[in-house]
């Protein structure tokens, strides 16, 4: 009896077969907005740099419609990134306090806590 | 087999994904709401004030290079998924996060 | 009337078929069946050529995995009634070629589990009247989850990574690699490093997670493999930065 082992092939749509396959790639897509973020910032600085006229146009052009529209969809993507992120932490850095596993639910929620005191301070330094 | 020289890549997009999570949504908030409401103000004093600090420089190059080698690297990642590997699209993806982090250095720089 | 349960197998016999197919079988249903006990019951009854691989019916040996309605499953381990009232569609795992039938060749698994030098590698010899390797509680939960990997294969076929890169290590055998590395008996690691942190190692994985989701001994190979390439990194740069010095 000879062997003909048979090779399945892998489609390119392999990810819409499962809503577990699915969320990864939307976890994964965060990454074009962050970066399309960075390149709005990255634009901010230059404007900065070419004086108080042009930083009243950048200003103006991030508070446009189609400027808030972009950014708002940046921060959903953003946010998504942020929850997923703080999520797989635990099992990346695990950590053992006094003979113990710290529990993952703690580092996750002090990841949250970091989050919010960075924010509160980027927003009290920014003027709100 | 050799030891990969990945961890230069990956190091850097680890911090940024932390970096990321931790201040981008925030700076979305501030620029794409807070200020088209009308509740704040970035008038241009004050943030080249801070630009012009050695300290807000880097502070401004972190936020803007950490999560942009990020989203590099990451996209090149996503791109192999879906079939699209190769010497091209690499370039494509390290190449963008170089030139933003040029072009931020520079502006900071004449600032 | 009993009650029944369709399943549809994927077939595949090399000398007659040129490509696998799908083949219809009636079972009975029973509350406290598994797919192998339905499997069993056509291969006993109704068509005794169905090839797949099974032993202990208790989820501990890994012979019986494969893909239940496209979830990497052991067959002793997934339960009529929570398919009641659907057909179950049973294939092979997937990213493995089929030899016939639910029966894939694990070859390249093999050669990827040995590769990783899954054996203690310890320090320098100590004499033998110094007495045994002392291992405290503490130290032995520092790796036991990862000893307790049954090598059921379903991890390779959750993995779409596995799927896209045949190269790929593969999220068992990285996670057996982890359970020496963090063996406080062991010192192997960097002895492991030329295939654990090489380019088809833990850098071809990008966190899906689907190899942690579907094992069914909750190894977990997808926090091994993030905590390798952390550990990884780290001895890089220390190797760069302080190159001879001991890791």
């Amino acid at each position: 009896m000879s062997r003909r082992p048979y090779v399945r092939k892998v489609e390119r749509s392999w990810w819409l077969a499962h809503p577990r396959y699915v969320a990864y790639m939307a976890r994964e897509i965060t990454s074009l907005f962050i970066g399309l973020y960075c390149a709005l910032l990255v634009v901010g600085l230059v404007r900065l740099a070419q004086g108080p006229a042009a930083w009243e146009g950048f200003l103006a052009a991030a508070s446009s419609a189609p400027g808030v529209l972009l950014q708002l969809v940046c921060l959903a993507f953003a946010a998504y990134h942020s929850v997923t992120w703080f999520a797989l932490t635990p099992k990346a850095m695990p950590l053992t306090l006094r003979g113990e596993r710290v529990p993952g639910g703690a580092i996750v929620g002090a990841h949250y806590a970091v989050w919010a005191a960075v924010s509160l301070v980027v927003l009290i330094a920014a003027g709100v | 087999m050799a030891v990969s020289s990945k961890p230069l890549l990956w190091l850097p997009f680890a911090g940024g994904g932390l970096a990321a999570a931790l201040i981008i949504p925030v700076l979305i908030l501030i620029t794409g709401v807070l200020l088209p409401m009308g509740l704040l103000h970035l008038p241009y004093g004050r943030m080249a004030a801070f630009a012009h600090n050695p300290v807000g420089k880097l502070i401004l190059l972190g936020i803007v290079a950490l999560p942009a080698w990020h989203a590099a690297h990451r996209l090149r990642m996503t791109a192999h998924d879906l079939g699209l590997g190769g010497g091209a699209v690499k370039a494509a993806c390290y190449g963008s996060a170089a030139v933003l982090i040029v072009v931020a250095a520079a502006a900071l720089l004449a600032i | 009337m009993t009650e029944t349960v369709t399943l549809e197998v994927l077939r595949y016999r090399p000398e007659t078929d040129s490509e696998p197919h799908f083949q219809t079988y009636t079972a009975p249903y029973n509350e406290d069946w598994v797919v192998l006990d339905a499997l069993n019951h056509v291969k006993d009854n109704v068509d005794q050529t169905l090839s797949y691989r099974w032993s202990c019916h208790m989820a501990v040996c890994g012979s019986c995995g494969m893909m239940i309605n496209g979830e990497p499953k052991l067959s002793c381990h997934a339960f009529l009634r929570d398919y009641r009232g659907k057909t179950i569609r049973i294939e092979p795992l997937d990213h493995f070629p089929i030899e016939r039938d639910l029966v894939v060749v694990m070859d390249s698994f093999m050669a990827k589990l040995s590769s990783v030098k899954p054996y203690l590698i310890p320090k320098p010899e100590k004499p033998l009247d110094d007495g045994e390797h002392l291992q405290t509680p503490l130290q032995l939960m520092a790796f036991k989850q990862y000893t307790q990997c049954i090598n059921c294969l379903l991890c390779y076929a959750a993995c779409p990574q596995c799927g896209l890169n045949d190269d790929f290590v593969g999220p068992a055998a990285l996670a057996l690699a982890h359970r020496y590395n963090l063996d406080s008996r062991d010192a192997g690691k960097d002895d492991r490093a030329g295939v654990v942190a090489s380019n088809p190692g833990v850098w071809e994985c990008t966190f899906v997670g689907a190899c942690s989701d579907v094992c069914p001994k909750h190894v977990d190979p997808a926090a091994a493999i993030q905590q390798t390439k952390i550990s990884a990194s780290l001895d890089w740069f220390k190797a760069k930065l302080m190159p001879g010095a001991n890791s």
